[in-house]
């Protein structure tokens, strides 16, 4: 079997008292969009910049095709492709010039009218950076990425912040690059980015490697649940809702409670049955298939916005 | 190679398209040019090279403000990591800086050159040859004092308050502003440690045609060698990264910046006779107004 084109090993990192990374462990292969999934702070940009040769493991292994990659320099480099996720660029550069001026230091060279064309920019090509919109500031960025026509782009939270019709074109371009067979790296904290986008995800939390498949997989292990989102008029006593028809799991997060149910029409019923035995008002009820956010929740106990 | 000259493309570019550096690097230096000929070249003209090159030591000098603050407002905006990620490297990064630097000098100063000898009739060109080579070194060195400053400062706050600090001694302790001759005997002594005496004795020289080969080779000299010093320690403490802070200790590097120019300073003081020299030149600066004919007063025409 070949080598993984990238492979963390008991990868440590402490920013003074605060431990970022406590033994992260997971392999890329090639031509596979893997995702880290976790929420704000779980060590999922300082893994990726290590992996980029911007920080300096404590401990553990990181390698990008083979290669170490703070101390490969400059051949390191050229296989690389990224978008980090605070950057910026001089507020007088224009579109085109940034592109052609990243596209200068490397040896092999994508056309960059042709980056422009793709990434929807060439109206824009004129445009200085500060006049860019943030979707634009985005796709220019992940244009940049790709001027050395990379084997390995790593995407740090490539769609934070942005509106959902942005996020969206940005999910064509990402999708685009799996077609292309290329190998990538994404960091996020959507849902929904991770089981559109990824073949695998590693779910992150606190420094550490929680679970690791397919989306797929994932949701599988988390046993199948419905999970069914309930605003109450009056607070319940806790676990209450534990003990209705079919519920696997129950959990309040700020005044919502989130019960995964094996059996939701049972699960419901039951429940209205109990509101109305208390004098108590169901303010909303949402129902959602099983997700990766139930598989962060079942193992974490939090959601992945918290 | 390669990646130095992109950069340095990329820069002039983006320095040609900031009003802010446009003025501080052409409009200000051509308006203490004009207040200063108006001020004290009114009554003679023989003054006028004198005030050309002190104009000139400040454009040069200017390029010490300019590239600390430019580098670390990068740093601060996350400018810095994006290149770091491409095989850009620190030394291209720093040595686009100083070129970049050095071409938007060129053209103000010409134009001070020309407006000098057309303008307020200076008698001639002074030796521009000299010139020429005390404004690349010049140029090199305070850039690359500026960076050295922005390798050692964490903020932008620290990197003010500290250039204030180091520009007031350049200007008021080389004879940029007040001349030389005129400052205390022990600040005289105490001027040849610093680089911008070398600079500014240099051109005062060249624009009044006193200035000899073995004086530009000598302040040339200086200069380079402050110039491969502080780029050398500028590129090792090269910090890309916003939170990337600077320990205290490595602070004590600027002092190796200083290494040469206490050397130079203590031979100066030692061996030769600049002192001397520079006060000789002032008195015949002096002769030369005294000589002259009355005359219209000096300015536009």
């Amino acid at each position: 079997m070949s080598e993984s084109v990238i492979q963390v090993e008991g990868l440590f990192k402490n920013y003074e008292a605060v431990a970022a990374l406590r033994g992260v462990t997971f392999n890329v292969e090639e031509g596979e969009v893997f995702g880290l999934l976790g929420p704000n702070g779980a060590g999922k940009t300082t893994t990726v910049e290590i992996l980029e040769g911007m920080r300096t493991p404590d401990k553990g292994l990181a390698r990008v095709c083979g290669m170490d990659p703070e101390k490969s320099g400059r051949q390191f480099k050229e296989l690389i492709g990224a978008v980090l996720q605070s950057t910026s660029l001089p507020d007088k550069l224009r579109v085109k010039e940034a592109i052609d001026l990243f596209a200068n230091f490397y040896r092999r060279r994508a056309n960059t009218d042709d980056l422009l064309k793709r990434f929807q920019l060439t109206e824009k090509r004129n445009a200085f950076y500060s006049q860019l919109s943030g979707g634009q500031k985005q796709r220019l960025a992940l244009a940049m990425a790709l001027v050395n026509e990379p084997l390995v782009v790593f995407l740090d939270e490539p769609t934070a912040g942005l509106d959902p019709q942005v996020r969206r074109e940005i999910y064509d371009i990402i999708e685009e690059l799996k077609r292309t067979k290329r190998t990538v790296l994404l960091t996020t904290h959507y849902i929904e980015e991770a089981e559109r986008l990824c073949d695998r995800v590693a779910i992150i939390d606190q420094g550490r490697v929680i679970a690791t498949g397919t989306p797929r997989e994932l949701k599988h292990a988390s046993a199948g649940t419905t999970r069914i989102e309930v605003r109450l008029a009056r607070p319940l006593t806790d676990g209450a809702l534990a003990h209705l028809e079919g519920v696997a799991d129950c959990r309040e997060f700020d005044g919502t409670y989130v019960v995964h149910s094996t059996r939701p029409p049972q699960t419901i019923v039951a429940l209205v049955k109990k509101l109305e035995a208390e004098n108590n008002e169901l303010q909303s009820l949402e129902m959602f298939s099983p997700s990766l956010e139930d598989v962060f929740i079942e193992l974490t106990g939090r959601r992945l916005r918290d | 190679m390669h990646n130095t000259w992109v950069l340095t493309k990329a820069r002039i570019r983006l320095a040609i398209r900031n009003r802010a550096f446009l003025f501080f690097s052409l409009i200000m230096p051509m308006l203490f040019l004009f207040g200063a000929v108006m001020m004290f070249g009114q009554s003679s003209r023989s003054w006028i090279p004198y005030i050309l090159g002190a104009i000139l030591t400040f454009t040069v000098m200017g390029s010490f403000w300019g590239l600390s603050v430019q580098l670390v407002t990068f740093r601060e905006q996350g400018i810095l990591r994006r290149f770091r990620l491409a095989p850009a490297g620190a030394g291209p990064m720093l040595a686009s800086s100083i070129l970049s630097n050095y071409f938007m000098t060129l053209p103000t100063v010409a134009f001070e050159l020309v407006v000098c000898r057309f303008a307020f009739h200076m008698t001639s060109w002074g030796n521009l040859w000299a010139i020429f080579v005390l404004v690349t070194f010049g140029s090199a060195a305070f850039s690359s004092f500026g960076l050295i400053v922005a390798s050692v400062t964490n903020t932008m706050q620290e990197t003010q308050m500290i250039n204030n600090l180091i520009w007031t001694g350049f200007i008021f302790l080389s004879g940029a502003t007040v001349p030389l001759a005129q400052l205390p005997v022990w600040i005289q002594h105490c001027s040849l440690f610093l680089p911008a005496t070398y600079l500014a004795t240099g051109l005062e020289w060249s624009a009044s045609n006193l200035i000899t080969n073995r004086d530009v080779l000598t302040d040339a000299l200086a200069l380079a060698i402050g110039v491969l010093v502080a780029f050398e320690i500028s590129r090792r403490l090269f910090r890309w990264e916003p939170e990337a802070k600077v320990p205290g200790s490595a602070k004590l590097w600027v002092l190796a910046v200083m290494i040469p120019f206490l050397l130079f300073g203590a031979y100066e003081n030692i061996y030769t006779d600049r002192l001397d020299r520079i006060q000789r030149d002032f008195h015949t600066l002096q002769m030369r107004e005294v000589r002259r004919e009355p005359q219209a007063p000096a300015g536009p025409r």
